[in-house]
């Protein structure tokens, strides 16, 4: 009796709770990234060809001028110095001024962030969902139609770049075929996306189809794993009804790989709104940074490139901390 | 068997009537497919257990499942009666079978750890086969803090808020077992629920299922292909081969005396703790379905086959207190098999031990696995190492091949220290020191054939030609009874005792002076293992190298070692001969662990009344 009763020690109620910990290095690891980021891109911007006086006053300036401006914007300093005010900008919420219309960074980019966010998180939840149920029916009608035609659709369209979906949906639904939905998503500067929803529609929509294809075959997969598993014969053989045989045996544990690919489709869609925000103007932080960039308005980009670098930061924490939260053997160290 | 009226209907006349009736069970691949089980007919009656033994791919499985109703994908459940209670459960419309699974009838998983869902706590595994069936939330925990205690399972509350990965084996076969029996059913089937565990906890299980089914009157099927756990447990015995039972009858008189040439290898195979015998084990493969043919699947690998036992599928007939199918029954004599006492080998060498180990203590990050031990392998000598799983058998055996680092104390190999890792040994040493790994299904690169697997091993370690490396493949794989045509085949397409011979014959290819089989035959069934068994004996003996043989089956060190060593928790509990060890054991871990082996002494059990046999 001895070595069968012998419980098992929950070894980890000792130390920390393994998810306080995980975050808490997560979030040193974080910032450690954030601050490698924030080294090079500004030593990026700053061996460009050039610097920012030259940017705004165009080649053909007079040396004088320049030498003023360079004044005006700390270029006179060393790298060292120059670094040390942006930085201390960012913490003192003044991430400098633009260099193209002398507005401080942070009011034009902070309407587009949120414009971004929304996207972003529209995009995702419903691409979440989508995604897990399409693939879990899938996983259950295997080698149903369903199954196939969902599969077929899932392959094609992984074939495809974003942009060429975005077109499509602007064929079909804004010109050629039908004119339900405006082409481009053109906003005041300033105001906010929920104002005027249907300029969401088509930009959520191409970005849905782009990432429900990759999450749908992650738990397709993971679903008819689970629904051949051991515990799921058992369950059957407990007599358990097959809705529960379904909801509470097999699709939690399909769920927790999935967890994974849809984090990693969130940090896609950092760098997917880019491109899709430029094809349907849609003022975000993408569109932003574009124009930022054709525009060498360096403080703009700067700033820009760190948000999209803490999004990723704290979008991996997140991912790990629910993944860890859905999958119990790793919860609880043995 | 449906033809078996005789004296067994004669027998039971008095007795209890069947709670478990299967006739003519029928189990096809797709509708119309090849039969995987046929002509499957047996009964058992309340508070009895009856054992379903063969090797694996025999069909114990899938009549264990189909007495639930149950086809695992692609088969079909396509003729027969399941009787429970008189109600044929196959009868059943699917929600009414829904109703009766985890009720009436319920089933022990062979692997508790995949068979627990990972994601839920034990508790609401055991309650939910309750709340399913309609109790109310109140009585189902009564009954499930009721149940725990029948499985001898006395857990703090919060042991049942526990995700099954924080329990131990036996621990969770006794939640498997709580949520079969939760239900109070008339039948319960224990599909292989003891493999993989302790001898001591196996037995703790055993006492269990053996107690449950008399008090509740529960009739169980018990699957198994442990000969010695059955006949320990069971009343009555059917011997599954190809799909088929070949032999039933009361367990004393179908394991103790054994007709069917099948059964009277299988029980030949079984080692004995007690004596060193030399072990039998069958030769070649059991048909798989759909290539039976006709005639008896077994004639292939019979020693008794006559030109008939090719054509005529054999019916069963009544001998000697049992039901057997073989046309050559009545011209079997119903004895226990012949065994051969081994032949002590010759005494061990004079001269400097072949492997000296001192004072090791490994280590898997911070969890000691091994704590100063010692031991000593004298030239041309076997020597077992056994204990329960987690005693360090396996990383005693890393540390002396070089493949884990972590350990610190001395090695030594023909007068030589051992270099801590393999990488920074020679090719000298890495040839003379060679492994046999557990699991022949893993241990062979499956992208490779044979042939490129030897031949590799040659090319690293050895200066033979590329020319000569077919020859001296095939002239190693002849020495693990072998064709040559197996040179060009991939792991895949070999059974299980072929890949461990290949296994064998990779380690043998470079003439080692040391040999390391970690459990070699521990996923193997009996037949083969016995043959894997002797196969080692033999060349051992031919080519005279050393040999550390890792097992946790006691039963088995007397056929193959002459000094064993026995580990406890990375400690050395007691080493020496192997017949003080295993006969006056002096440690009281060695005494327990042999007192919990399990013994095939199907004489012990009650034997029905009647005259014996002649």
């Amino acid at each position: 009796m001895a070595v069968a009763a012998a419980p098992a020690q929950p070894a980890a109620a000792a130390r920390a709770h393994p998810v306080a910990r995980l975050i808490r290095r997560r979030l040193a690891i974080g910032v450690v990234t954030l601050f490698l980021v924030s080294v090079v891109v500004f030593l990026a911007t700053e061996v460009l060809p050039g610097n920012a006086a030259y940017a705004i006053l165009g080649h053909n300036a007079t040396p004088v001028r320049v030498r003023a401006l360079e004044v005006a914007l700390h270029l006179n300093r060393g790298v060292l110095g120059q670094y040390w005010s942006w930085v201390s900008g960012l913490f003192t919420g003044n991430p400098g001024h633009s260099l193209v219309n002398g507005q401080p960074v942070w009011g034009y980019v902070e309407p587009r962030i949120i414009n971004s966010a929304v996207l972003v998180f529209v995009v995702g939840a419903i691409g979440a969902l989508a995604g897990v149920a399409l693939g879990a029916v899938a996983a259950l009608r295997k080698d149903g139609w369903l199954d196939h035609v969902t599969s077929v659709i899932a392959l094609a369209v992984t074939s495809l770049p974003e942009f060429v979906v975005a077109i499509a949906l602007v064929i079909v639904l804004s010109t050629v075929i039908w004119h339900v939905l405006p082409a481009v998503s053109l906003l005041a500067p300033g105001s906010y996306a929920w104002s005027q929803p249907e300029l969401l529609v088509l930009p959520a929509a191409t970005l849905v189809i782009v990432i429900v294809p990759y999450i749908l075959r992650m738990m397709r997969a993971a679903m008819v794993e689970a629904l051949e598993s051991d515990y799921v014969e058992m369950a059957r053989l407990k007599g358990v009804p097959e809705w529960r045989v379904v909801l509470v045996h097999a699709l939690p544990n399909a769920i927790a790989p999935t967890i994974q690919v849809i984090g990693l489709n969130f940090l896609y869609l950092a760098g997917g709104v880019v491109v899709v925000e430029y094809v349907f103007n849609f003022p975000g932080i993408g569109q932003g940074l574009v124009s930022a960039v054709s525009d060498r308005d360096i403080p703009v980009i700067q700033f820009i490139v760190l948000v999209l670098a803490a999004f990723y930061v704290v979008m991996n924490i997140i991912t790990d901390v629910i993944a860890l939260l859905a999958t119990p053997r790793r919860r609880i160290a043995r | 068997m449906s033809h078996s009226e005789a004296p067994q209907a004669e027998a039971e006349a008095g007795r209890p009537k069947a709670r478990l009736e299967v006739a003519g069970l029928e189990v096809r691949l797709g509708r119309s497919g090849p039969d995987v089980v046929r002509e499957v007919t047996f009964a058992v009656r309340a508070g009895e257990v009856l054992g379903l033994v063969g090797e694996s791919g025999s069909g114990k499985t899938t009549v264990a499942l189909a007495l639930l109703g149950h086809a695992r994908r692609g088969l079909c459940i396509t003729a027969g009666q399941v009787l429970l209670d008189g109600a044929d459960l196959l009868a059943l419309s699917p929600r009414d079978l829904r109703a009766a699974r985890g009720a009436r009838v319920s089933y022990v998983p062979q692997d508790p750890s995949s068979a627990l869902n990972p994601a839920l706590p034990v508790g609401a595994q055991v309650r939910e086969v309750l709340r399913v069936h309609s109790r109310t939330a109140g009585a189902a925990g009564d009954r499930v803090a009721e149940v725990m205690g029948e499985v001898r399972l006395d857990p703090p509350p919060e042991m049942l808020r526990r995700d099954p990965h924080q329990l131990s084996g036996g621990q969770q076969q006794r939640i498997a077992l709580a949520m079969a029996f939760a239900g109070r059913p008339s039948l319960i089937v224990l599909d292989e629920p003891t493999t993989g565990l302790d001898v001591s906890t196996q037995r703790h299980v055993l006492d269990t299922v053996r107690s449950l089914c008399r008090s509740h009157g529960v009739a169980a099927v018990y699957v198994s292909h442990d000969l010695a756990v059955v006949s320990d447990l069971v009343s009555e015995v059917a011997v599954m081969y190809a799909g088929r039972v070949v032999e039933i009858g009361p367990v004393a008189r179908v394991l103790g005396e054994p007709v069917h040439p099948y059964t009277r290898g299988l029980v030949g195979a079984v080692p004995s703790p007690e004596r060193a015998e030399a072990l039998a084990g069958i030769d070649g493969q059991q048909p798989r379905p759909g290539r039976r043919g006709p005639g008896c699947p077994f004639a292939a690998r019979c020693g008794h086959a006559i030109a008939d036992c090719a054509t005529q599928v054999p019916e069963p007939v009544t001998v000697a207190g049992r039901a057997v199918r073989c046309l050559r029954a009545q011209g079997i004599q119903a004895t226990q098999p012949e065994r051969l006492p081994l032949v002590p080998g010759p005494p061990a060498a004079a001269g400097g031990p072949a492997l000296l180990v001192r004072g090791v203590t490994a280590s898997y990050g911070h969890r000691l696995a091994l704590a100063g031990v010692s031991l000593e392998v004298p030239p041309r000598a076997c020597v077992a190492v056994v204990g329960e799983s987690g005693s360090g058998k396996t990383t005693l055996a890393r540390c002396v091949a070089g493949l884990h680092g972590n350990w610190t104390g001395e090695i030594t190999f023909r007068g030589r220290p051992l270099a801590r890792v393999a990488r920074r040994r020679d090719k000298d040493t890495l040839g003379r020191v060679q492994y046999v790994f557990q699991n022949p299904y893993t241990s062979l690169n499956p992208r490779k054939t044979i042939g490129q697997i030897i031949g590799q091993q040659l090319e690293e370690l050895t200066s033979v030609s590329r020319r000569d490396r077919a020859d001296r493949a095939a002239d190693v794989l002849n020495d693990v009874s072998l064709a040559p045509d197996v040179l060009s085949s991939y792991p895949d397409q070999l059974s299980g005792g072929e890949r461990q011979r290949v296994a064998i014959a990779r380690a043998l290819a470079v003439n080692p002076d040391l040999l390391i089989c970690d459990e070699v035959t521990s996923s193997l069934d009996v037949s083969v293992q016995a043959i894997i068994v002797e196969l080692l004996r033999r060349i051992q003996r031919e080519r005279q190298f050393a040999m550390i043989f890792i097992t946790h089956n006691l039963a088995l060190v007397r056929s193959i070692a002459q000094t064993a060593v026995v580990l406890r928790r990375g400690e050395v509990a007691e080493s020496g001969p192997v017949e003080q060890i295993l006969g006056h054991p002096a440690d009281p871990y060695t005494q327990r662990l042999m007192q919990d082996v399990p013994r095939l002494r199907p004489s012990r059990t009650h034997r029905p009344p009647g005259p014996r046999p002649a």
